[in-house]
């Protein structure tokens, strides 16, 4: 039973990753950029939101109100600015940007606000309780939230590609961009568009880290961008679905590695990730890119 | 090259066909000079000094490392300090069994060179950015390997146990003339490797990775070569890094840090060129000394600048220099002269052989 209670946390937490996920494969699917600030950008989202709820004094599960809308907006500008730039130098460009931005991100958080950890903590006695099942099974309501919030974020991300106007003239973008431009879509503004979006998932996915555990500086890097990358690889590149799979069987198998020694942890996960790049560098799902 | 030989044979009497646009001599003659006069520091400058310019060797044989994988091959790895710590690492493992640890470093340096096969086996199956985390995830996993194993240290790292029982200035300027070497060696071998074959299919597929394909290039292969270099030239800055701190620990030889400076360096000083990375060191040393007692704001300022670099000055500060001057300490290219030219300044080149301007093969 320990380890039906493994897996099922593991499942849970995969939820978060998925989270953390999206915004990389929305944004490599849509501008083939691959945003190595992605971890410390969510970790920008965590500090406005301990801002955010020592100004305002809001619920912490509100605080998302404010932040991400705030995210949002700096990704169109950051998308039309900044990376935009970067893209129509190379594709090398926007690594180097990238990474460049998130080593600046990384230093100036710890020069201005410093090394140590912060958290979120939830005051509401009812997302910090967890219930039982049996005598072996207990399940967090908050991971049960942030779960499900992220299946609500990758359906409804699924359903705005296909079904809106936008999502259409996002997917015609990424499909060919000069037929694109042809029927007269201006091509930067939906990659703001995109990026928007991708950076709303991000800011999303930074309070859920922020509540779930805590967060410094570095953890952005070290944990969120790595996690991210290795549940999309897993999952299979470009699939929305595949990423949550991908979240999933990272967090199975960073559960199933804890319980073997406590420092396996993050050692399990990495090596599955190597495994599936060994056994099936194409994803556990692969098919043709949906965003 | 056949091609251009050939060229060159059929009409010998009009055309001409040299490394560089101006007699490189005084190059070599002056790269010697400063080497000699770098050697000669240990006898002049103090044991601070010593420390700091081997700070800027480790610096300066990454970068050009660096330089190697982005610049021509176009591989942005985000994990060389794997190198960097599995290099200082095998220095500690063989020291621990009695090597001394000056013999240990070129050894490290095979071993890490050897460690990136299986490596690139694993990451090249990812293209771009995708490779460029892989990378970073494989230096993560050894980092977690590694410290599970205590007899090395386990998660807090170790002193070397057997350092030379030499006086500190005598270790100080064995360390300082050790890491000239390496740094020495590194530029000279990426210089050779750029002007064999190898750096042919590699400055073909810099310019246009189709055109090369298609052109019978094995970019695979060159790009496996330049990957093994790599490790191996980041493996002896990591084996001298343990050299010349005499302790090595985990998360600090693991740091993507390094990663940061090496890119910064090379991005700063000129990605795709040779001197690039040369003056992006002096750039990371002169701001890194400046601002040392402000912490983290040397790296804000240099990533600030090397984004701002990366976007309008592709080649970097060398390549503006290149541009204004038409200045190369290290032509890795070919200058066509046309027929009459007679070498005179200025008049050389035909028109639409190079890429950015007449004359230009580089």
């Amino acid at each position: 039973m320990v380890w039906v209670n493994d897996i099922i946390q593991g499942i849970l937490v995969g939820g978060l990753y998925a989270l953390f996920a999206c915004g990389l494969s929305l944004m490599f699917g849509v501008m083939k950029v691959i945003n190595l600030a992605h971890g410390d950008l969510a970790i920008i989202g965590g500090y406005i939101a301990v801002g955010v709820i020592a100004v305002t004094h809001i619920p912490v599960l509100w605080s998302f109100v404010i932040v991400v809308p705030l995210m949002a907006v700096l990704g169109y500008v950051l998308q039309r600015s900044v990376i935009q730039a970067a893209l129509d130098r190379s594709i090398l460009t926007t690594l180097l940007v990238t990474f460049g931005l998130s080593v600046v991100i990384e230093n100036a958080l710890l020069e201005f606000v410093n090394a140590n950890s912060h958290s979120l903590g939830v005051n509401d006695a009812i997302i910090t309780s967890s219930f039982s099942i049996g005598s072996q099974i207990s399940i967090a309501y908050l991971l049960l939230l942030i779960f499900v919030v992220a299946v609500v974020v990758l359906t409804g991300l699924q359903y705005f590609l296909s079904r809106s106007r936008y999502g259409r003239m996002i997917r015609a973008v990424a499909d060919d961009r000069e037929a694109a431009q042809l029927s007269g879509i201006d091509y930067r503004h939906v990659f703001g568009i995109a990026a928007a979006i991708a950076f709303a998932t991000v800011a999303l996915a930074g309070i859920a880290y922020g509540m779930y555990s805590q967060f410094s500086p570095t953890t952005g890097t070290d944990t969120i961008l790595l996690f991210a990358f290795a549940a999309v690889v897993i999952g299979g590149l470009g699939s929305l679905w595949g990423t949550l799979l991908g979240g999933v069987v990272l967090g199975v198998s960073q559960a199933i590695g804890a319980q073997i020694s406590g420092s396996d942890e993050f050692l399990a996960g990495y090596i599955v990730f190597l495994a599936v790049l060994v056994l099936r560098p194409q994803g556990l799902i692969a098919r043709k890119a949906t965003s | 090259m056949t091609a251009v030989a050939e060229t060159t044979a059929r009409s010998a009497e009009k055309y001409r066909v040299t490394r560089s646009r101006r007699n490189v001599a005084w190059t070599g003659l002056g790269a010697l000079v400063v080497v000699v006069v770098l050697a000669l520091f240990p006898y002049i400058v103090g044991a601070g000094t010593e420390t700091i310019l081997v700070q800027a060797f480790i610096i300066l044989t990454l970068a050009s490392m660096w330089n190697l994988l982005a610049g021509y091959a176009g591989l942005v790895s985000v994990g060389q300090q794997a190198f960097v710590g599995l290099g200082a690492y095998f220095v500690l493992i063989l020291n621990i069994h009695n090597l001394s640890m000056f013999t240990a470093l070129p050894i490290a340096a095979i071993g890490c060179g050897v460690a990136a096969l299986p490596m690139w086996w694993l990451v090249s199956r990812l293209r771009s950015g995708y490779f460029a985390i892989a990378t970073w995830v494989l230096a993560t996993t050894i980092l977690l390997i590694i410290e599970k194993f205590p007899s090395i240290g386990g998660g807090t790292g170790m002193s070397l146990p057997h350092t030379p029982s030499l006086g500190s200035a005598v270790l100080e300027a064995y360390t300082y003339w050790i890491g000239l070497a390496v740094t020495v060696l590194a530029l000279l071998t990426v210089y050779l490797l750029l002007r064999s074959r190898l750096g042919l299919v590699l400055t073909a597929v810099r310019d246009d990775e189709v055109a090369a394909r298609s052109s019978g290039a094995r970019v695979g292969l060159a790009r496996m070569l330049v990957f093994v270099v790599a490790g191996a030239g980041c493996g002896a800055a990591g084996a001298l890094l343990a050299v010349s701190q005499l302790i090595v620990q985990p998360s600090a030889v693991f740091s993507v840090q390094f990663t940061a400076e090496m890119a910064f360096a090379v991005i700063i000083g000129g990605l795709g060129t040779i001197e690039g990375p040369i003056l992006g060191t002096i750039v990371y040393m002169v701001l890194q000394q400046t601002l040392q007692s402000y912490n983290a704001w040397y790296l804000i300022i240099l990533g600030l600048v090397a984004m701002v670099i990366a976007i309008f000055a592709r080649r970097g500060l060398w390549g503006l220099i290149d541009d204004h001057l038409h200045v190369r300490l290290f032509p890795v290219g070919y200058w066509l002269w046309a027929p009459g030219s007679g070498g005179r300044r200025g008049s050389g080149g035909l028109r639409g052989f190079g890429r950015r301007r007449g004359g230009r093969h580089s």
